[in-house]
């Protein structure tokens, strides 16, 4: 038996892409395979781990619970549309570099997108808030002490970029 | 791993949704996929055809009025956890919720959707059973409700039929005198709980006329109980202890990974007691 492959649109980080998978290819895969957006980690691949986190319509959800087919229709938007348009690093990614927020780096991806919603959603969390904020979210390496100061530093950065754009 | 192969639909209206349905015995539902799609990729479930659900008009509904809260079926667990109206009509749904899985998942999965998969270590589907509410469903002979006291049958197991979808959940509104609570121990907050129980408490004056409670993680079905008789219409450190051993004798702990037999029978015991105490006092502070 063939398998009957879709052909869809998706939407990620601003561009249409076209690509045709099967109805059981994961967000996750598709995104990496075949659109090359590497970006995205997988981990656990049954929603328990976080590395697989990416936004969808703004709201961070795991990639790996999600068919390709699903998706198509909604903006999704991955590890690499969090810098800024001129490439310069967003305030996520600069407070987890600013903060050792990292060390192998397979779960940033997750907690980057993760707190990009997360800050948008409260502007100025307190340490538990922040803490909260990752819950879901597995490292293995850093511990969260410092991820958790780099949401703090990554909410503070974001509120001053706006005052400064305004 | 990944999922083996199936055929798609993603419907636009309920009618082509249960045609879908109708033609496969082997079809299922996928609503959040939050549960589905783990089962899907470890192979404990091969559906040879998925109907997404999301895509159908009008289900996404959470309505509040004064006999309770209607919730559709594209409800997404984060969006009836930040309703306020919901927090003040029924606050245990909140108070369950805040333990459902973590924000990214609740930004997928739909409430409807955990009563379905009737999971006894859910938070919502004992929800559901303490507060006595019903789920809407629509089959090819149209929509019926389903008492809750008729929809889990086992393990994982309701009694919704293969070709029927659910539609509304309805979970009845907080009644005069009565308070409620909720408290679960899990490894880490946000993951299944290894033991949850949930109480509500009917006073007059500081009498206790009525106490339920309801556990999860502990049997294997969502399970409630009746403690009123044992508190003999007081709380005290005596008639709480009589309380928890009236529960444990209906309840049947099981050894896990995560927990033995013994321990959760303990959580079960300490639990009760906390949540039907906390549950008083809530109570007592509604009255005044
Ligand atoms: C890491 C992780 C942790 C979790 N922790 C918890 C937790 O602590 N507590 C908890 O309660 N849940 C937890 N969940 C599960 C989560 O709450 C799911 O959202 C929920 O169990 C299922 O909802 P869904 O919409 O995702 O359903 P799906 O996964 O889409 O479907 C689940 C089942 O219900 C059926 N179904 C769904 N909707 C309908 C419908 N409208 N009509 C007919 N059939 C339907 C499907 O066919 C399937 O059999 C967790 C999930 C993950 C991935
Ligand atoms: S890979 Fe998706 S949550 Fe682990
Ligand atoms: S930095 Fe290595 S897993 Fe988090």
């Amino acid at each position: 038996m063939t398998e009957q492959t879709h052909q869809i649109r998706l939407h990620v980080n601003g561009v249409e892409h076209e690509a045709a998978v099967p109805a059981r290819r994961l967000l996750s895969d598709a995104l990496r395979h075949d659109l090359g957006l590497t970006g995205t980690h997988v981990g656990c691949e049954h929603g328990v781990c976080g590395a697989c986190t990416v936004l969808v319509d703004g709201q961070p959800m795991r990639s790996c619970l999600m068919f390709a087919v699903s998706a198509a229709g909604h903006e999704i938007t991955t590890v690499e549309g969090l810098a800024r348009p001129d490439g310069e690093l967003g305030p996520v990614q600069q407070a987890f570099r600013e903060c050792h927020g990292l060390q192998c780096g397979f779960c940033t991806p997750g907690f980057l997108t993760t707190i990009t919603a997360g800050i948008a959603e409260n502007p100025d969390p307190t340490e538990d808030e922040a803490r909260d904020m990752v819950a879901g979210n597995l490292c293995r390496c850093t511990g969260y002490q410092n991820i958790v100061k780099a949401v703090c530093r990554a909410a503070e950065l974001a509120r001053s970029g706006e005052d400064g754009a305004a | 791993m990944k999922p083996a192969p199936f055929d798609y639909a993603r419907p636009g209206t309920l009618e082509e949704a249960l045609q879908a349905l109708a033609g496969h015995p082997e079809a299922k539902v996928l609503a959040g996929g939050q549960s589905l799609v783990p089962l899907l990729s470890m192979r404990l479930a091969a559906p040879a055809v998925l109907v997404d659900i999301n895509d159908l008009p009008d289900l996404d509904h959470v309505r509040v009025s004064a006999d309770g809260v209607r919730i559709g079926a594209l409800a997404r667990h984060a969006a009836v956890l930040r309703d306020p109206d919901v927090a003040r009509v029924q606050p245990l749904v909140p108070l369950a919720l805040a333990n459902v899985a973590h924000a990214t998942i609740r930004n997928r999965g739909t409430t409807v959707g955990s009563l379905v998969h009737a999971d006894a270590a859910a938070e919502m589907p004992m929800v559901l059973r303490l507060l006595d509410g019903s789920l809407d469903v629509v089959g090819p002979g149209g929509r019926r409700t389903i008492p809750v006291a008729e929809l889990y049958v086992g393990p994982l197991e309701s009694s919704l039929h293969h070709d029927e979808i659910a539609v509304e959940a309805f979970f009845p509104a907080l009644a005069k005198h009565t308070g409620v609570a909720f408290e679960e121990i899990a490894r880490r907050h946000g993951d299944y709980a290894m033991c949850g129980v949930a109480a509500v408490v009917t006073v007059d004056g500081d009498r206790v006329v009525s106490a339920r409670a309801g556990y999860l993680s502990v049997s294997d079905i969502p399970t409630v109980v009746d403690l009123t008789d044992a508190l003999d219409g007081s709380i005290s450190d005596a008639s709480l202890a009589a309380a928890a051993e009236v529960a444990l004798e209906q309840l049947e702990p099981e050894t896990d990974i995560h927990a033995t037999a013994d321990y959760r029978a303990h959580l079960a015991r300490v639990l009760t007691a906390r949540v039907v105490t906390a549950a008083h006092e809530n109570a007592r502070e509604a009255r005044s």
